[in-house]
């Protein structure tokens, strides 16, 4: 029995935020690792190096690599921050989307598609302009704004020639006119500790792609929905993003299972980095139960 | 001291205080991405491309 908490933390790159962590662990006096996911890997037979940590925190910048190591941690029963179940939910937009559907989370309208020609007769119902989404992606990268027929019909046939096949399901999202910002806001367990507004003239907001934050209030409609948004996709640490709708009030756009907060942590103040290797320790210390999602969600 | 050589352009200059092994920084000569792949001694290679699962 060690009585010293053994914390892994699974990076790829030391970005500010694996700083403000590691320097949070030091602070804390939490013994912890660091597992560059270039360098690891796992023997399915023998979880003994791995056993050693009484939980892992995932900061992994590939989804893939992050997804994999976490199932194989929580097949071993091994405690991590995220949960494999929490990020298959959240890295999928779709599964996101089906998850806030069945908890019954307002979020946009959502259509999906299997083939340009329904894809285009799935936009034709919601109208333009329409928004077209990767399932998996991040940053902003590869969103597409479909402002009418004839793109719409370009940008299919592009995707169904040059993409790679999961460009092949088709998520289509109603557009909201939105005000130039979107809300991010930061759950840790059951709070929702902080909030930034992302403004940018561009209808992509993310500050990875110049979008730049201010502080935005944690108000008793946006706490609500953020805690039952993160309750929707297994709870953990999340950031949730929220459209404001002018006449539906606030819509969960989506869920990110592995955040970034180089921009929300100086806007904000609060020491989002500490706070989650507070999380981390209630669970090593088994506190916390890592949440699951519930079957069929 | 922390000098190191870019391996784009060639560029010789000194780590700042408090960075860290994994670390991305920016050659202040050419502005192309390094990571800093140790610190002692200190050394920087050219850091990975942007892959398409990549994000938060």
């Amino acid at each position: 029995m060690h009585t010293r908490l053994r914390i892994g933390v699974l990076y790829s790159r030391v970005r500010i935020e694996e700083k403000w962590i590691f320097a949070a662990m030091e602070r804390r006096g939490l013994d912890y690792e660091r597992l560059d996911d270039r360098r690891v890997f796992f023997d399915l037979d023998d979880p003994s190096p791995w056993q050693q940590y009484d939980a892992v925190l995932e900061r992994s910048i590939s989804y893939n690599s992050g997804l994999y190591a976490l199932r194989i941690l929580n097949a071993w029963g091994i405690p991590t921050i995220n949960t494999v179940a929490v990020a298959e939910a959240c890295g999928d937009k779709l599964t996101t989307s089906a998850a806030l559907n069945k908890a019954g989370v307002p979020q946009p309208r959502n259509l999906v598609a299997f083939t340009p020609e329904s894809a285009l007769e799935a936009i034709e119902i919601l109208g333009y302009p329409v928004v077209l989404k990767p399932v998996v992606g991040s940053w902003g990268r590869l969103l597409a704004k479909i402002n009418d027929r004839d793109a719409a019909e370009a940008l299919l046939e592009h995707k169904a020639v040059l993409g790679s096949v999961q460009h092949s399901v088709f998520y289509i999202q109603e557009y909201i006119h939105k005000p130039d910002r979107d809300i991010r806001a930061f759950v840790v367990g059951d709070n929702t500790v902080t909030a930034i507004y992302r403004r940018s003239p561009h209808w992509i907001t993310n500050t990875a792609r110049g979008g730049e934050g201010d502080p935005c209030p944690i108000t008793a409609e946006l706490e609500d929905i953020c805690s039952r948004a993160a309750q929707a996709v297994g709870g953990g640490v999340l950031a949730v993003d929220v459209i404001e709708h002018p006449e539906r009030g606030l819509l969960v756009n989506e869920i990110n299972h592995n955040m970034e907060f180089h921009t929300t942590q100086p806007v904000s103040g609060v020491d989002i980095g500490d706070l989650i290797v507070e999380y981390v320790s209630e669970v090593a210390r088994g506190r916390v139960r890592a949440p699951q999602v519930k079957e069929g969600a | 001291m922390s000098i190191v050589t870019c391996p784009e352009c060639a560029a010789e200059f000194e780590l700042e205080a408090g960075v860290e092994a994994g670390e991305i920084i920016v050659c202040p000569d050419c502005g192309v991405d390094l990571e800093v792949t140790s610190l002692q001694p200190a050394s920087v290679e050219l850091a990975p491309m942007e892959e398409e699962d990549w994000g938060e």
